[in-house]
């Protein structure tokens, strides 16, 4: 009898479990029930949980929420593409459009204060990986995800698209200010 | 048709091959080798491109050569092999006749051709989508034509391994309940059919875009579906590639599963949760609630993982086991010490279960929970993680089985004997090392799939922590390592293929001949007894244990200082 040949009781589920068997088995079920419960515990007592809301969005329309932002709380441009940066106050609805291959605008936020930071793409699939905060979130067209997010350190930190777009990938990459 | 075959009896293992189902299973590995092999060179443009110091190929290039690399590895290798295995888990152990072997025949057409449309596609310049194809991206339709072709010919296959079952239970070749490995197989067959109708699902809808019938596949329901089937396909490996642990104990060994009824139990924990994983995928997505993100990506609540550290304890405890019985009982590990090491059919499958639970089961747990995702989505965490689960799993497993198929199945003396001693450890431990800056590097936040971590071209570039490049020349250097180790592997497989020595085959015969009926044993009573029969083996899992819970609150304690989300 070995696992290359039928065993030899016919009722295979009749067979004894090994003391050994049974106490890995025992402890094994309860790292898992460690692990399961530890991510539900952490939506009530952590501080690190991943927003879902989400609406169905056009480029139109997410554009148009865009723009009425940088019209209004642009205090400055960066780069040659006089890219504008933008301070929205906190608590505020701030907008980033991920597209082919850029993140606009560059936001600038408080350290310590909330803000609903809405994520879409116009094109392709892009990804929002905030550096070095090392934050990873998808960016899929067609859908605006509303993530709340709160700064808690300060300086200038980096946007990298990290879902793979095309040619142009590895030049999409922004800021993000932290006052 | 049914008596036109025959059958030898391999005076080497003792396996009975029936001469249709030996030359489908030799057809469907050599494939796999051959995939194996332009994957392999594929590789070395991807890691010297990753590699700063390097940076060989050009962004268009790259992008090209890693979409191929994926695919042609974790497509095309690993289910050209597991439709190898499958037939040999049911004509061979169950010693029938496979059913249908023109349809086979025709499934293994479908299969190359499928493959080669889909190559060429990539290799013309049009389809550099990666191995994932995200809509809105388009490839040319010839792409999703050869992927949908080759998916039609595995399914074919899986039925003609469910058939071929159905004949050895019809003709009584075997008595009571089929072998473990044969079950395993069973449960990676089921787990294939459910992959390959998902890809089916979208990957019909998107090459129907490509022609321009369709007009609109919606980029979530896409990463949701194909998931299904990106997935489940290294489901499919992880079924196998157990079933494989299990088998190698059993020829190396003569080891038995410690108790049927756990390693049967969990494997039918496989078919009940290891599909929910596709989850893991939209962890960071928009769209899904978290309490389907929960429930999903914990596969229910890990009962997958639960089977997997099963398998952990189990297949190392059957070969303690065996051990002990020869006499290897002194302490903990003499079992293990006196083990073949020398003989490459239990070195890599050792290695590969070590590298498969301490790399890439625990990593995978690590990234597969909803909030520790936030911190890994998309870095280079992930290819590191899943080359431990599928190159030192899965790859590294299917090695260690050719080396046993070189002298039963091929019939030839394997060629450079020595060499391939050396073989698992060399490509293992590379790989171990691999995947381990890869991870590293991850950690640190750099990006899978991108060509230039140095941002050229961009006004606004980031500076990677130096760490961070570090561990990507590393990354080269280990590659490299391993693709020589994966070069030796093809070149003792093709050379004895081509210039072993020719073994003698085996008395052939017109009849079947049964499985006779085994015995219970006086020994199989004492199974079970309340003693610890395998201290060693539970020693090693519970290193494991404490491995897996340490890192497991690492990351979340370095989850606990990014910014506060919710």
């Amino acid at each position: 009898m070995s696992a290359i040949l039928p065993p030899a009781e016919r009722l295979w589920w009749k067979h004894p479990i090994d003391r050994v068997e049974g106490t890995w088995i025992a402890l094994a079920f309860i790292w898992c029930m460690i692990m399961f419960f530890m991510m539900v515990l952490w939506h009530v007592y952590g501080e690190q949980n991943l927003s879902t809301e989400t609406y169905k969005t056009t480029p139109d329309a997410f554009m148009g929420k865009t723009q009425a932002m940088v019209d209004q709380y642009t205090v400055r441009t960066e780069t040659d593409m006089e890219i504008p940066v933008v301070a929205p106050p906190a608590g505020s609805d701030v907008y980033l459009i991920s597209r082919l291959w850029s993140f606009w605008p560059i936001l600038e936020l408080e350290k310590g204060k909330t803000y609903r930071l809405h994520l879409t793409s116009l094109d392709y699939n892009h990804g929002f990986s905030l550096q070095p905060a090392n934050i990873n979130v998808q960016v899929v067209p067609g859908y605006e995800h509303v993530l709340t997010v709160t700064p808690n350190q300060s300086g200038e930190l980096a946007i990298v698209c990290n879902e793979y777009c095309g040619l142009g990938h590895h030049t999409m990459v922004s800021r993000l200010y932290v006052r | 048709m049914a008596n036109a075959t025959t059958y030898r009896i391999c005076p080497r293992s003792g396996l009975q091959f029936e001469a249709q189902a030996e030359k489908l299973i030799l057809a469907n590995a050599v494939a796999a080798v051959v995939f194996l092999l332009i994957g392999g060179v594929l590789a070395i443009g991807v890691v010297l491109t990753r590699w700063p110091a390097v940076h060989w190929l050009e962004a268009a290039t790259f992008y090209q050569v890693l979409t191929a690399h994926g695919l042609d590895m974790l497509i095309y290798w690993i289910i050209f092999f597991e439709i190898a295995v499958l037939y040999f888990c049911a004509s061979t152990l169950l010693r029938c006749r496979i059913a249908t072997p023109r349809i086979a025949w025709l499934a293994f057409a479908l299969m190359v051709i499928g493959a080669v449309v889909n190559n060429i596609a990539v290799y013309q310049g049009a389809s550099s989508v990666m191995m994932t194809s995200y809509v809105p991206m388009m490839a040319a339709p010839s792409f999703y034509l050869g992927l949908i072709l080759f998916a039609v010919g595995a399914l074919i296959g899986c039925f003609v391994f469910l058939g071929t079952l159905v004949i050895a239970k019809r003709d009584k070749t075997y008595q009571g309940s089929v072998p473990l490995v044969t079950f395993g197989a069973i449960v990676a067959c089921i787990i294939a059919v459910f992959t390959i109708v998902s890809g089916a699902i979208i990957l019909i809808p998107t090459y129907l875009m490509s022609i321009g019938v369709v007009k609109h596949v919606d980029p979530l329901i896409y990463r949701m579906i194909w998931w299904a089937f990106g997935h489940s396909s290294q489901q499919i490996n992880v079924a196998a590639h157990i079933s494989i642990w299990y088998l190698v104990a059993a020829v190396v060994f003569g080891a038995r599963p410690m108790s049927e009824r756990v390693s049967r139990g969990a494997f039918l924990l496989y078919i009940l949760f290891l599909q929910l994983a596709s989850a893991h995928h939209l962890l960071a997505d928009p769209g899904v609630s978290t309490e389907w993100k929960v429930v999903n990506t914990s596969y229910f609540m890990y009962f997958a993982v639960l089977a997997s550290m099963i398998h952990g304890l189990t297949v190392p405890g059957a070969m303690e086991v065996a051990q002990r019985q020869k006499g290897y009982t002194k302490g903990l590990f003499e079992w293990l010490r006196k083990a073949p090491w020398g003989n490459p059919v239990f070195s890599g499958v050792f290695i590969s279960i070590v590298g498969f639970g301490f790399l890439g089961g625990i990593s995978g747990v690590m990234m597969g929970t909803e909030q520790l995702n936030l911190i890994i989505h998309n870095t280079i965490y992930v290819p590191g993680h899943f080359h431990a689960t599928v190159v030192v799993g899965t790859t590294l497993t299917f090695m260690a089985l050719t080396y046993y198929l070189i002298p039963t199945l091929f019939r030839r003396e394997m060629i450079a004997p020595g060499l391939a001693k050396w073989q698992p450890y060399l490509f293992g431990f590379s790989m171990y090392f691999f995947c381990l800056v890869m991870m590293g590097a991850g950690t640190l936040g750099v990006s899978r799939r991108h060509w230039d971590m140095a941002f050229s071209g961009s006004a606004m570039a980031y500076e990677w922590p130096g760490a961070a490049y570090m561990m990507m020349g590393l990354v080269g250097i280990g590659g490299i390592v391993a693709i020589v180790g994966g070069a030796i592997y093809i070149y003792i497989t093709v050379g004895s293929l081509l210039w072993g020595k020719r073994l003698e085959a085996g008395a052939t015969s017109q009849k079947v001949t049964p499985i006779p009926p085994t015995a219970p044993s006086a020994a199989a009573q004492t199974y079970g007894s309340m003693g610890f029969v395998a201290p060693g083996s539970f020693v090693l899992a519970i290193v494991f244990l404490v491995a897996f819970v340490l890192y497991y609150f690492i990351n979340w304690k370095y989850l606990s200082t990014l910014w506060g989300m919710s």
